[in-house]
């Protein structure tokens, strides 16, 4: 079980919202690349995140760049889980890559700031602040394989395989 | 029941019957990083105890986004890729060689292939009818161990393109019409897959800009059958034995089929900060514009070159305009001094870059001041894309981007020549 503390984003969020281009050069030291997180989106994000909070957004969340140091510094910050109404196919991948949750779900009565309890197994979101209830959509089996096992590095570590 | 392309492709590159929606383990024929992506990919691989390449000589590191090096931290990023290549036996592609995508079309990739890399715009390979696609550093890592990845197989979408192009109208034109048909998200996991009358004529160049963007609409690949034109490519390329036919089945299912009129089509640009936000270029007349950029993985080849020097052959940029030039490969760069188009485009005020990557991604050169507007020839215009939330982008054809720099405002080409 997940809780933590919503931070609202809009529509199409991208890697560059996330993580610009111009920061690459950080990209070798990561705790100074982390400190830039969704800096374009919102300036005052890294400062307000806690740890275990979440990520909520609409829809194509993630479009854009295969960098996956966009999801790395949104997991470095702390974030426990993305909740989106529909995610980029490179930036799910990766996520899940890091063992970072993705949940697709209606997002759209979650508010800023609301206080969220998280199922992962059973997939289910309660909006503690509004008391409303979420149903999220269901994750690939495989992809279900590599989270369960910390992400794709240590599924990899552990079967030396693809096993699916 | 037939199968679309991707379909066949992931059929044979995983011994099943597959088809749309499955989850299959396909074998990798080529995999790649570049210098962005490509140190984190050597962290994981490491991490993941794979030891060694699947294929070293179908495995590649591409030096090309920040080149040559403009920072100590970038610098020691390429040692790390050159230190990785050297053990592994991988292919080096370093400072000056051009962009991976266009490297992979002119050197690398063949109908049929399965190809995976650290790059979005990996897709440009579907041009050649491969099933080509992008994926984060520790994907790529474990493709390149195992020499195998999974993937579900994508739905199809057809693209059913008829007609020709009218002067001064291209293959950019074409794939901003369509994101913004589809929308930035309408092909997410999906595969564009064109065919038609129209796509015969179109060059191979033409067919790498269209599938290069395949990803601006969510896609997991754009691709071409591959025919004559294909054939004929590879075998200028010198490769001409790594040809083979590939075509979907006659009776293949698509979840909907876009019919596209190139006779019907005009030049498009897409303004900030979303690729689907496209609008007509005379829509636009009169928008100030401080830079233009010629160049990328997109619109970076001879073609490009040729249609921009033709159009500011004698005459001189605006003055109030930077123009800029990044060609896709070596071979692009020397064919242009040969032709003599970069005489032509320096003359009229161009600053040619090195081939790469350029200012594409904001990583430097040609970074924009704040409210400072760039109309170029890339495939990303996101807030933030060329080095400042502060500033704006819009996308459009080698043609527009020319007639732009001559006039200092977005401009139809129409109007110009």
């Amino acid at each position: 079980m997940l809780r933590g503390k919503a931070f609202k984003f809009g529509d199409g969020i991208s890697t560059d919202h996330i993580i610009p281009g111009r920061h690459a050069h950080l990209r070798s030291d990561l705790p100074e690349l982390a400190k830039h997180v969704l800096e374009d989106a919102d300036p005052t994000f890294v400062s307000r995140v806690g740890e275990g909070d979440f990520i909520v957004a609409g829809n194509n969340f993630g479009l854009g760049s295969s960098r996956e140091h966009a999801p790395l510094v949104i997991k470095m910050a702390g974030v426990s889980a993305i909740l989106v109404k529909s995610v980029a196919r490179i930036f799910f991948r990766n996520a899940i890559n890091l063992g970072l949750p993705v949940l697709v779900c209606d997002t759209d009565g979650i508010d800023d700031g609301d206080e969220l309890e998280i199922d992962l197994s059973a997939g289910t979101v309660r909006d503690i602040t509004s008391g409303q209830k979420l149903t999220s959509g269901k994750i690939p089996q495989v992809m279900l394989h590599i989270l369960n096992a910390g992400g794709l590095i240590p599924y990899i570590k552990k079967h030396g395989d693809f096993k699916l | 029941m037939g199968k679309t392309l991707s379909e066949k492709i992931l059929s044979a590159k995983s011994g099943n019957n597959a088809g749309a929606g499955d989850i299959v383990i396909a074998s990798v024929d080529l995999s790649f990083v570049q210098d962005t992506t490509g140190p984190l990919t050597v962290i994981q691989f490491r991490e993941s105890n794979l030891k060694k390449l699947a294929s070293p000589e179908r495995t590649a590191v591409f030096i090309d986004h920040a080149v040559p090096s403009p920072t100590r931290a970038l610098s020691n990023d390429h040692l790390v890729l050159r230190q990785f290549a050297d053990e592994t036996g991988a292919i080096m592609s370093d400072v000056g060689e051009g962009v991976c995508h266009q490297l992979v079309a002119e050197s690398l990739a063949r109908p049929g292939d399965v190809i995976v890399a650290s790059d979005s715009h990996t897709v440009t390979a579907g041009g050649l009818g491969a099933f080509a696609t992008g994926m984060g550093s520790s994907d790529v890592a474990v493709a390149m161990g195992l020499g195998k990845t999974w993937f579900r197989v994508p739905e199809s979408i057809q693209i059913t393109v008829a007609g020709q192009f009218q002067r001064w109208v291209s293959a950019k034109d074409l794939i901003l019409h369509l994101i913004g048909r589809l929308g930035a998200d309408g092909a997410t996991y999906k595969a564009l897959e064109f065919g038609g009358d129209g796509i015969k004529e179109m060059t191979m160049s033409q067919r790498f800009t269209v599938a290069n963007m395949a990803v601006e609409a969510g896609a997991k690949v754009g691709i071409f059958p591959s025919d004559e034109v294909t054939k004929a490519y590879l075998v200028d390329q010198g490769r001409g034995t790594d040809y083979q036919p590939v075509a979907p089945d006659a009776e293949a299912v698509y979840e909907q089929t876009i019919q596209i009129d190139l006779d019907t089509l005009e030049p498009i640009v897409a303004r900030p900060h979303t690729v689907d936000n496209v609008a007509l270029v005379r829509e636009l007349k009169g928008t100030k514009i401080q830079q233009v950029l010629i160049g990328t993985c997109t619109n970076g080849r001879l073609d490009d070159l040729e249609i921009a020097a033709g159009i500011l052959k004698s005459k001189k940029c605006h003055a109030g305009t930077r123009f800029i030039i990044a060609p896709a490969s070596r071979q692009i760069y020397l064919d242009s001094l040969e032709k003599g188009y970069f005489r032509t485009l320096v003359e009229a005020g161009a600053t040619i870059l090195p081939p790469g990557c350029g200012p594409c991604l904001g990583l430097h050169q040609g970074a924009l001041g704040d409210g400072e507007a760039c109309l170029s020839t890339s495939n990303r215009n996101f807030k933030g894309r060329m080095g400042n939330p502060k500033a704006f982008v819009y996308l459009g054809s080698p043609a527009t981007a020319a007639a732009t720099a001559l006039t200092g405002e977005i401009t139809d080409p129409r109007e110009v020549v």
